[in-house]
C-alpha cells in the first residue's frame, strides 16, 4: 500500500509525546497554584482560590513592582548601550570588523547565566574589581556598596540582556532601505538629521520588539538577583524559589509562578499588538 | 567634523563593548590569581585554584552528571526536534499550529517555571531528583534551538531536487535519507551544539529538579557561591567559558552559526 503521507506518524508521534509531558509539568503548576497548603507538609489539600486572594498583599505587591521597575530599567538601558554596537555591526566597513563585533557581542549568550552571574559579583563586590581599581587610582576612601543593591542587578542584568537584543536591533537596521538615507543625504540633511529623521524611526518596530524581549526575559531572571541582590533584592522568581524551598508552600510558589507566566505572555501580547499598529502606520507613509 | 563624529561613535563602542566582555576578563584573571584576595594588576600566574576544582568531589561529580543529562537532553532533542520540524516543513495537518505553540513555548516561559512544573510533576510519578524528569527539562528548553537550526537548512533545499528524485522513482524513504538528510546535516549538527552549550549551562530549572546527588555543574557552582568564596569557581567558569566559547567558534565555522540563529548583517 503507498502511503499518502509517508513518514507522517513516525515523526509526529515523538513530537506529540513530548508536547504533552510539557503540558502536563505546565499543568501541574496550574493545579498546584489552586490548591490548599497544608503546612509542615509537602501533600496539598483541596481546591481553593485563596492563594490568589493572598497576593493582595503589600509586600507581595511590591515585589511585583519591583520586578517591574527592574525589567524596565534593564530593557531601557540595554536599549541604548545595544543600538550603537548593533549599527557599528551592521555598517561596519570591513569584513573582520563585522565578524569581531557579532562574536564580541555573541559570546556571552553562551556561557550560562552562572557564570556570568558569578564574573559581577568579582567586578562589583567590596573588594570586586571595580572598588579595588577606583581606590588604587585614590578615587575613592570607602568601597562603594553596589553588591545588595538594585544598582548592581540591574548592571548585571543589561548585560546579559545585551546580546539578545543586539541580535534583534542588528536585524532591523540590516533591514533599512540605505536608499531613504541617501536620498535624504541627497536633499541636504546633516548626518545626524539622516540617523534621527530616517534610519531611528524605521527601525522603531525592532526597537520596539527589543525592549519587550528583553522586559519579558529580565522578569523571568533568577540568579542575578538571587545572588548580586543577596536577599536585600527580590524579585519574583526568588519569592518563588524562597516559597517553594524555605517555606515548602508549594501552592503559593505554583500562584506566583502562574502570576509570572501571564506577566510574560501579557507583554508578548502587548508587544504583538504594538508592533502591528506601528508597522501598519509606517507602512502608510 | 565627519572624521571626529566618527572616533566619538567608535570609541562609545568600544566602550560598550569592554563593558559586556570585561566581567569575562576578570574571571579569567583571577582563575589564575595566586592569591585567595583579588589584585590589580595580578601578582603571578599559578593553576592552584584550576587544581582545587578539578579535586573537588562535587565538581567531579556534577560535571558527570552534567555531561549525562546533557549528552541525552541535546541527543534526544536533535531526534524529536529534527522530526517535527520535517513535519512542519512537509505536511499542513489539524492542530499544527497548537503542537508549535506548546513546543516553543519554552522560550516564552521562565525556567523557573517549568522546572518547578517538572518538579511537581516528578513528584507525581516518584520520579524527583532522578535524571528522568532532569533530562526531560532539558530537552524541552533546548529543543526550540535545534527545530530552528533544521527548520532554517530545510527551507534552504531546492524543492525541485526531491521533486525530480521522486520523478525518477526514488522512493519516499529514499528522498528523505538521500537527498534531503545530507542536506540537512549541518543545521542538525549545528542545532545540537547549541542545544548541548544551552543544556550544559543551564542553572534556573535544573536547581529545581536536581537533587544533591544529581545536580549538575552550575547548580554544584552556585552551592559553592554561597558557602564559600575563593577562586575555585573562577577557575570552573574559566573552563566552562573556554569550552563553549571553543564550541561555538566550531558551530559558527562549519556549519554557519549565524545562519542558524539568523542574524542578518548585510
Amino acid at each position: 500500500m503507498i502511503q499518502r503521507r509517508p513518514f507522517f506518524l513516525t515523526f509526529l508521534a515523538p513530537a506529540v509525546l513530548t508536547a504533552v509531558i510539557l503540558a502536563a509539568a505546565l499543568f501541574e503548576v496550574l493545579q498546584y497554584s489552586v490548591r490548599e497548603f497544608v503546612p509542615g507538609s509537602l501533600n496539598v489539600g483541596g481546591f481553593t482560590l485563596e492563594n490568589f486572594t493572598r497576593i493582595n498583599r503589600p509586600i507581595y505587591w511590591w515585589v511585583l513592582l519591583d520586578t517591574f521597575y527592574i525589567s524596565l530599567l534593564t530593557a531601557i538601558f540595554s536599549l541604548l548601550l545595544s543600538y550603537p554596537v548593533a549599527y557599528a555591526l551592521v555598517r561596519a566597513k570591513r569584513d573582520w570588523v563585522r565578524s569581531l563585533l557579532v562574536s564580541l557581542s555573541i559570546t556571552p549568550l553562551f556561557t550560562g547565566e552562572i557564570v556570568r552571574t558569578f564574573s559581577w559579583m568579582l567586578m562589583l563586590g567590596s573588594d570586586g574589581f571595580i572598588n579595588s581599581v577606583l581606590r588604587k587610582l585614590s578615587l575613592i576612601d570607602l568601597p562603594l556598596q553596589i553588591m545588595y543593591t538594585r544598582l548592581g542587578v540591574v548592571v548585571a542584568l543589561v548585560q546579559f540582556s545585551m546580546p539578545v537584543m543586539i541580535i534583534l536591533l542588528a536585524t532591523a537596521i540590516s533591514h533599512v532601505d540605505r536608499d531613504c538615507e541617501k536620498a535624504a543625504a541627497n536633499l541636504g540633511a546633516s548626518p545626524g538629521a539622516v540617523f534621527w529623521r530616517i534610519t531611528l524611526p524605521l527601525t522603531l518596530p525592532g526597537i520596539l520588539s527589543g525592549l519587550v524581549v528583553v522586559f519579558a526575559w529580565t522578569m523571568s531572571a533568577f540568579s542575578t538577583p538571587q545572588l548580586i541582590g543577596g536577599g536585600k533584592v527580590l524579585m519574583i522568581s526568588n519569592l518563588v524559589y524562597l516559597q517553594g524551598f524555605s517555606v515548602l508552600n508549594l501552592p503559593f510558589a505554583a500562584t506566583l509562578s502562574v502570576i509570572a507566566l501571564i506577566a510574560a505572555l501579557g507583554s508578548l501580547v502587548l508587544m504583538k499588538s504594538l508592533t502591528g499598529r506601528l508597522e501598519k502606520r509606517l507602512a502608510v507613509r | 567634523m565627519t572624521r571626529l563624529r566618527s572616533f566619538g561613535f567608535w570609541s562609545l563602542v568600544v566602550a560598550i563593548l569592554t563593558y559586556m566582555t570585561l566581567p569575562t576578563l576578570v574571571v579569567l584573571m583571577t582563575s589564575v590569581n595566586p592569591t585567595e584576595i583579588l589584585a590589580f594588576p595580578p601578582e603571578g600566574v599559578s593553576f592552584a585554584w584550576y587544581e582545587k576544582a578539578l579535586t573537588y568531589p562535587d565538581f567531579q561529580s556534577a560535571f558527570k552528571n552534567g555531561l549525562i543529562v546533557t549528552s541525552l537532553a541535546s541527543t534526544a532533542a536533535l531526534i524529536v526536534g529534527s522530526a517535527f520540524a520535517w513535519l512542519v516543513y512537509r505536511y499542513s495537518f489539524r492542530g499544527r499550529g497548537v503542537l508549535e505553540a506548546v513546543l516553543w513555548s519554552p522560550l516564552i516561559i521562565p525556567h523557573f517555571t517549568l522546572g518547578f512544573g517538572f518538579l511537581l510533576l516528578g513528584g507525581a510519578f516518584k520520579l524527583q531528583q532522578g535524571y528522568a524528569m532532569i533530562v526531560l527539562a532539558h530537552m524541552v528548553l533546548v529543543m526550540p534551538f535545534v527545530t530552528r537550526a533544521v527548520y532554517v537548512s530545510l527551507a534552504a533545499i531546492d524543492p525541485d531536487l526531491a521533486r525530480a528524485a521522486a520523478n525518477l522513482g526514488a522512493s519516499p524513504f529514499h528522498v528523505l535519507t538521500r537527498i534531503e538528510l545530507p542536506l540537512v546535516l549541518p543545521g542538525m549538527a549545528g542545532g545540537w551544539l547549541i542545544a548541548a552549550v544551552l543544556s550544559l549551562t543551564e542553572f534556573t530549572a535544573s536547581l529545581y529538579v536536581t537533587g544533591s546527588r544529581t545536580q549538575t555543574l552550575p547548580v554544584a557552582m552556585y552551592n559553592y557561591i554561597r558557602e564559600y568564596a575563593d577562586p575555585t569557581v573562577s577557575a570552573v567558569s574559566a573552563m566552562l567559558i573556554i569550552t563553549t566559547t571553543l564550541i561555538m567558534f566550531i558551530a559558527d565555522r562549519a556549519f554557519g552559526l549565524r545562519r542558524v540563529l539568523a542574524i542578518d548583517t548585510h
